[in-house]
């Protein structure tokens, strides 16, 4: 009965991502270019081996980790600032809370264009705000210098509220007792704030970033809808090269290669986070 | 005491600063939605004059009406299939603690869509499927049942089950007792998991990249196509984006408590 109960679900993960999974590892080892004329052609590891000689490739993975390490580790910070200058009650405060959310759930798509739009270097707003402060204008998303940081301030925007309203939740679950002890002590708030609290609350900020880093490694809507890789390959991560590589260029079978490379890496990170996890709380 | 009020001040100040940067975005769409192309060309911050000219091209010049239509069927689509093959196996996960097919689910959010891009596009292309709604319904379903199977499968826990034990002595199927018991139990549960199921589809830009054709494109696709004109309509792309996000906030807004909880399903307990 319980299979029962189950068993739509499962058939439809089977047939819908393992089954692709499994598809996408064997149309790796061929040529296609989905021609009906002519057949895959069986190359073995030939796509694999193309791939790392590819400075493209080789590229992208650099500039994957870069975005996300540098993202990540901006919103973890902030987050959690923010998240300890939420968790005081004052006047407001659900309304704030929010506010704050809408950043996650605004199409990312839509939010990017918006993001073009204020960053862009002749009209943009970020330009005239610089020119304030008697800053040069700066080519934002059109310099290929500039565009990852670009691109790590819009993340910064999307993604900081998630980090701190996990960790916020997180805060409010917190018993009171060692506050209590540690100002019978004659602790500051500051001491509170870093020998009490964080440690604490770390199991919650670690899930937090968790969640992110799986996400961030896969980022593919803002940066397809603002910049599609450029200027020139500038900001080619591995999601947007495969993408290229399947739907612009219709080379299949390299697109398939690299995509499991990306699955690889991707399954890698997750599975080495969850065992730091265990590891960490023992 | 007047240290306090200070501190307190201080306190208001700083959050206020962080909302109004997180908030900002939102305030220039809206603004220059509401300016034509040569009041955000010409660079002048806050220009005075607004009119609403290019909500009505928006719908006139591109159409988008039938754009919120093909997301709408789209979004109701897949939320209604992740709804029916996600409850029941929520509830055999939750009951029967089937942990590790609750897991098998989860992979769904954590593998990079990407990797089955591919295939779908080459066995929907097969099937004639591609370019049709129930493609990016099937595609669009796989973000939404991770959700609603891990947010069920909590909120099925917390339902006490001697509801369907004492329905099953009285000769209740197992079945029965699902229909007949869990699911009216589920109204809270089942509402926040089709409300993000819908807000993720409404937002997904890969799937429908790969999978609409021109007469399914979804909001997102229309949106990014704005771009491909030589000149880009400013003043309309950002009536559009507002056209797409402000529904999305509006429901945010509303179900504001359960959507951080629900984005983290399965990670915070597991």
């Amino acid at each position: 009965m319980k299979w029962l109960f189950t068993l739509p679900a499962v058939l439809f993960v089977l047939v819908m991502m393992v089954f692709p999974i499994v598809y996408t590892f064997r149309l790796s080892f061929f040529e296609w270019s989905m021609s009906s004329v002519t057949p895959p052609k069986w190359v073995f590891l030939d796509n694999y081996i193309a791939l790392f000689k590819d400075v493209r490739f080789v590229h992208a993975i650099g500039r994957t980790f870069y975005f996300t390490v540098a993202a990540l580790t901006i919103e973890t910070i902030l987050g959690v600032a923010i998240a300890l200058l939420f968790h005081r009650e004052f006047i407001g405060k659900n309304i704030i809370k929010t506010l704050f959310l809408l950043p996650m759930v605004a199409t990312p798509v839509a939010m990017g264009l918006v993001w073009l739009l204020m960053l862009e270097p002749t009209i943009g707003l970020a330009n005239q705000v610089l020119a304030l402060f008697n800053i040069p204008p700066q080519e934002w998303l059109a310099s290929p210098a500039q565009v990852i940081p670009s691109l790590i301030l819009i993340d910064v925007w999307e993604w900081t509220p998630m980090i701190s309203l996990i960790v916020v939740a997180g805060l409010s679950a917190m018993p009171k007792e060692p506050y209590e002890a540690a100002v019978v002590d004659g602790a500051s708030q500051w001491q509170n704030i870093w020998h009490v609290t964080l440690p604490l609350v770390r199991p919650t900020i670690m899930v937090a970033v968790m969640l992110r880093l799986i996400d961030a490694l896969k980022t593919f809507d803002i940066i397809y809808a603002t910049t599609q890789g450029g200027p020139g390959f500038a900001s080619e991560t591995l999601n947007i090269y495969g993408y290229v590589l399947g739907f612009q260029y219709f080379r299949l079978g390299a697109a398939s290669s690299m995509l499991m490379m990306f699955f690889a890496l991707i399954m890698g990170c997750t599975i080495a986070l969850i065992w730091m996890r265990k590891r960490l709380e023992v | 005491m007047k240290t306090n009020f200070w501190k307190q001040s201080i306190h208001w100040f700083c959050v206020l600063i962080i909302i109004a940067a997180f908030s900002f975005p939102f305030v220039w769409m809206l603004l220059s939605s509401m300016k034509n192309q040569l009041q955000i060309t010409s660079g002048k911050l806050f220009d005075l004059t607004w009119s609403l000219s290019n909500y009505r091209d928006v719908f006139m010049q591109y159409n988008f009406l039938h754009f919120i239509v093909n997301s709408l069927i789209v979004a109701f689509g897949s939320t209604l299939g992740s709804l029916v093959l996600g409850l029941p196996a929520a509830y055999a996960i939750a009951r029967y603690k089937m942990q590790g097919l609750g897991l098998v689910i989860l992979a769904a959010r954590i593998v990079p869509g990407i990797s089955f891009v591919i295939p779908w596009f080459i066995l929907f292309t097969q099937m004639k499927l591609i370019g049709t709604y129930t493609a990016l319904i099937l595609s669009h379903m796989l973000v939404g049942l991770p959700f609603v199977t891990w947010i069920m499968i909590s909120f099925i826990e917390t339902i006490p089950s001697e509801l369907e034990e004492a329905a099953v002595v009285d000769g209740c199927s197992q079945a029965g007792a699902f229909t007949r018991i869990v699911l009216p139990l589920s109204g809270p549960g089942i509402m926040t998991s089709s409300i993000l199921s819908f807000i993720f589809s409404w937002n997904n830009f890969m799937f429908s990249l790969v999978l609409a054709g021109d007469r399914t494109k979804t909001l997102p696709l229309a949106i990014f196509n704005f771009m491909s004109y030589s000149e880009i309509n400013w003043g309309g792309l950002m009536a559009a984006a507002c056209i797409i996000t402000v529904p999305v906030l509006v429901i945010a807004l509303f179900v504001q408590r359960y959507i951080v909880s629900g984005m983290a399903a399965g990670a915070l307990k597991g």
